[in-house]
């Protein structure tokens, strides 16, 4: 979680500076549903993403280095400059790839189980998807497909309340999004996503049920941003005392409280945050001294078995 | 070389037996595949077993993304979308997945899927049942587009696609689905990207594009008896990649070319083909160059009116004339 967090910090930072263009989409705030998700997973597990998923390949053991330096454009990023803030993908974590379209990533997780499955793998694959994507028909079809096929895939809502400015409650049809499981005969839970243990607990539990030949999950985490749907959006749908409620609530925040109600001592925490921020500050100075791609790096990577004939 | 006579159908039923028998990878998914709709997945079942081949719900956008992420961690898919209407339901996994994680994701995945469609026009299906969309693919980067017209192009066509590492889109031309022709009883594939020399001839070159190529070698050897014309048949068989070297060098060789497709007139393979024949050899060229495409109206259901628009051989055989200044016009 703290990874994630200042990573993403510092992103807001570049992002603010005009050193990583385009678009940004933080997900300060929601680190607890996507570590508490990850932990429950194995490095082989497969997991897909949103245009809000810069924590989810950290979450899952992705090294930040390349990851910046994706989002800095840079050839050494992660995607060689191909896909930024909005399409990181890691496949030597599991990491699938993330999507700007909201919800293609579902069916996309759907098949990963699929061939988790066919192949007779024990893996799982876990779909993070917000409450927007929850009322696209590609919800509906994988979720469908998943349950009379009986795969082995967590389907976990990140319920952040709002579809860049739409608030969720206005736009979907019941109390909560995981109600919609029983119309697909699959279990259906509510968890604080501001509880990475709680979190972790209930996506544990259905990634057993996966691994043993049960079929899918559906788990909508409670969730909230901080920052604004994008960087440099400034909106008005949410009062101040909105935000501050949710601040009072921070997963890393309250983390730190029951570690030390755990006896754990403080001094390890501040250990751990100083071995972080030098991490992080390693990853921002490789993507800085990375070099761009060259301009012929434009054709490479459209096909697998090349094709003669894109030119400019 | 042993030769069976076979129809363009069974080609195609052939191409996936064999490619399943032949890598454990390669499954099939779609609606009906069971009981074969069209006749190409007859008998499979019994062979393969109900989890390689698989009756999906009915939702084109789920199970073309399922197939997807299925083909990004190891396995071939090939999607059986029955008509190539039905591929527009599916159309942003088709585009923001299928073409676009490879190049997104700086190489880190391939994505080995074939997507099958028939393209069921002049049949009286009407407007949303008879398109022919292969152009929509051409101008997506990304997905690989085969067109073939003949039973030993499907066969060869078909098992390549399913070996190629890429998305490929294989339209099946329901107006050929009968016809016969040989296949070897050993294993072949035609490789993507060669279009085929179909007829040789020296006054005009006739370029086409999916079944309209038995129409073009009717028209050939009609303009040939009547009128004397030598029309050189050059079947593009693959749309991406195209085969510019024989396409050129065959636009060039005669310098009057006409380009036949069943597509919509604008923005239509010929178009394209046209287009780059007139930028890469202009000065061979002795006409310009002409296209018979389908206009750009939506296909109407009356058999009295859908017989009228799709490229015939008269309509070639007019085009030629035009192009060799035998129409009787005067320029």
């Amino acid at each position: 979680m703290v990874r994630s967090r200042r990573f993403e910090e510092i992103v807001a930072e570049l992002a603010s500076a005009g050193e990583i263009t385009g678009g940004v989409h933080l997900s300060i705030g929601q680190e607890g549903a996507a570590v508490g998700a990850c932990m429950a997973l194995r490095k082989d597990d497969y997991i897909t993403g949103t245009h809000r998923s810069h924590g989810h390949p950290i979450a899952k053991g992705a090294d930040m280095g390349p990851l910046m330096a994706e989002l800095l454009g840079k050839r050494t990023g992660v995607c060689k400059g191909k896909g930024g803030s909005m399409h990181l993908a890691d496949f030597s974590v599991g990491s699938l790839g993330e999507t700007s379209i909201v919800g293609s990533g579902l069916p996309i997780a759907t098949g990963g189980a699929l061939s988790a499955k066919m192949r007779g793998s024990d893996r799982v694959a876990l779909c993070f998807f917000g409450d927007g994507a929850a009322n696209q028909g590609a919800f509906h079809e994988s979720l469908n497909i998943a349950s009379v096929w009986k795969l082995p895939v967590i389907y976990l809502c990140e319920n952040n309340q709002y579809a860049l400015s739409t608030p969720a409650a206005s736009v979907i049809s019941v109390a909560n999004i995981a109600d919609r499981a029983a119309a697909y005969s699959m279990p259906g839970k509510v968890v604080d996503g501001q509880d990475p243990v709680a979190v972790y607990e209930v996506v544990a539990e259905a990634v057993a049920r996966a691994r043993k030949g049960d079929g899918p999950t559906l788990i909508e985490t409670k969730t909230y941003r901080y920052w604004e749907h994008a960087v440099g959006l400034r909106l008005a749908y949410r009062s101040a005392d909105e935000i501050s409620i949710w601040r009072t609530r921070d997963p890393l925040v309250r983390m730190a409280a029951s570690l030390a109600e755990l006896e754990i001592l403080d001094a390890e925490v501040r250990e751990l945050e100083q071995h972080v921020e030098t991490e992080v500050e390693a990853a921002v100075a490789f993507a800085k001294e990375s070099p761009f791609p060259e301009p012929d790096d434009v054709f490479d990577d459209v096909y697998a078995m090349p094709i003669t004939g894109a030119r400019l | 070389m042993v030769e069976r006579n076979v129809t363009y159908l069974k080609a195609l039923s052939e191409a996936q037996s064999e490619e399943m028998r032949r890598d454990e990878r390669v499954f099939l998914l779609g609606n009906d595949v069971r009981s074969g709709l069209f006749g190409t997945t007859k008998g499979f079942v019994e062979e393969f077993g109900t989890e390689r081949v698989r009756d999906t719900p009915l939702a084109e956008l789920g199970f073309v993304g399922t197939a997807i992420g299925a083909a990004m961690t190891g396995l071939r898919p090939i999607v059986d979308f029955t008509i190539a209407s039905f591929v527009y339901v599916a159309m942003d996994q088709m585009i923001s997945q299928a073409a676009k994680s490879r190049y997104m994701f700086g190489g880190q995945v391939s994505i080995p899927i074939v997507f099958r469609a028939a393209l069921l026009y002049g049949g009286a299906n009407a407007a949303q049942h008879s398109d022919r969309p292969y152009p929509i693919f051409m101008s997506v980067p990304g997905i690989k587009v085969i067109v073939p017209a003949t039973p030993y192009d499907a066969k060869g066509l078909l098992k390549a696609a399913i070996r190629d590492d890429d998305p490929v889109f294989c339209f099946e031309d329901s107006s050929v689905w009968l016809t016969k022709g040989n296949v070897p009883d050993e294993d072949y594939v035609v490789p993507l990207g060669k279009a085929a020399v179909k007829r040789e001839g020296s006054d005009a070159t006739v370029i086409t594009v999916a079944g309209s190529l038995l129409h073009a070698l009717a028209a050939a050897e009609q303009l040939s008896l009547e009128n004397g014309i030598s029309v050189k048949v050059v079947d593009v068989r693959t749309l991406v990649p195209l085969d510019w070297e024989t396409i050129l060098e065959a636009a060039a060789a005669t310098g009057r070319v006409v380009v036949v497709d069943p597509a919509h007139r604008t923005c239509s393979a010929a178009s394209e083909i046209s287009a780059t024949i007139v930028e890469e050899v202009f000065e061979s060229l002795r006409a310009p160059v002409v296209r018979v495409t389908t206009p750009d109206i939506h296909v109407p259901f009356s058999p009295a009116l859908e017989k009228t628009i799709y490229p015939r051989p008269d309509r070639i055989v007019q085009a030629v004339k035009r192009v060799s200044g035998q129409d009787g016009l005067r320029r």
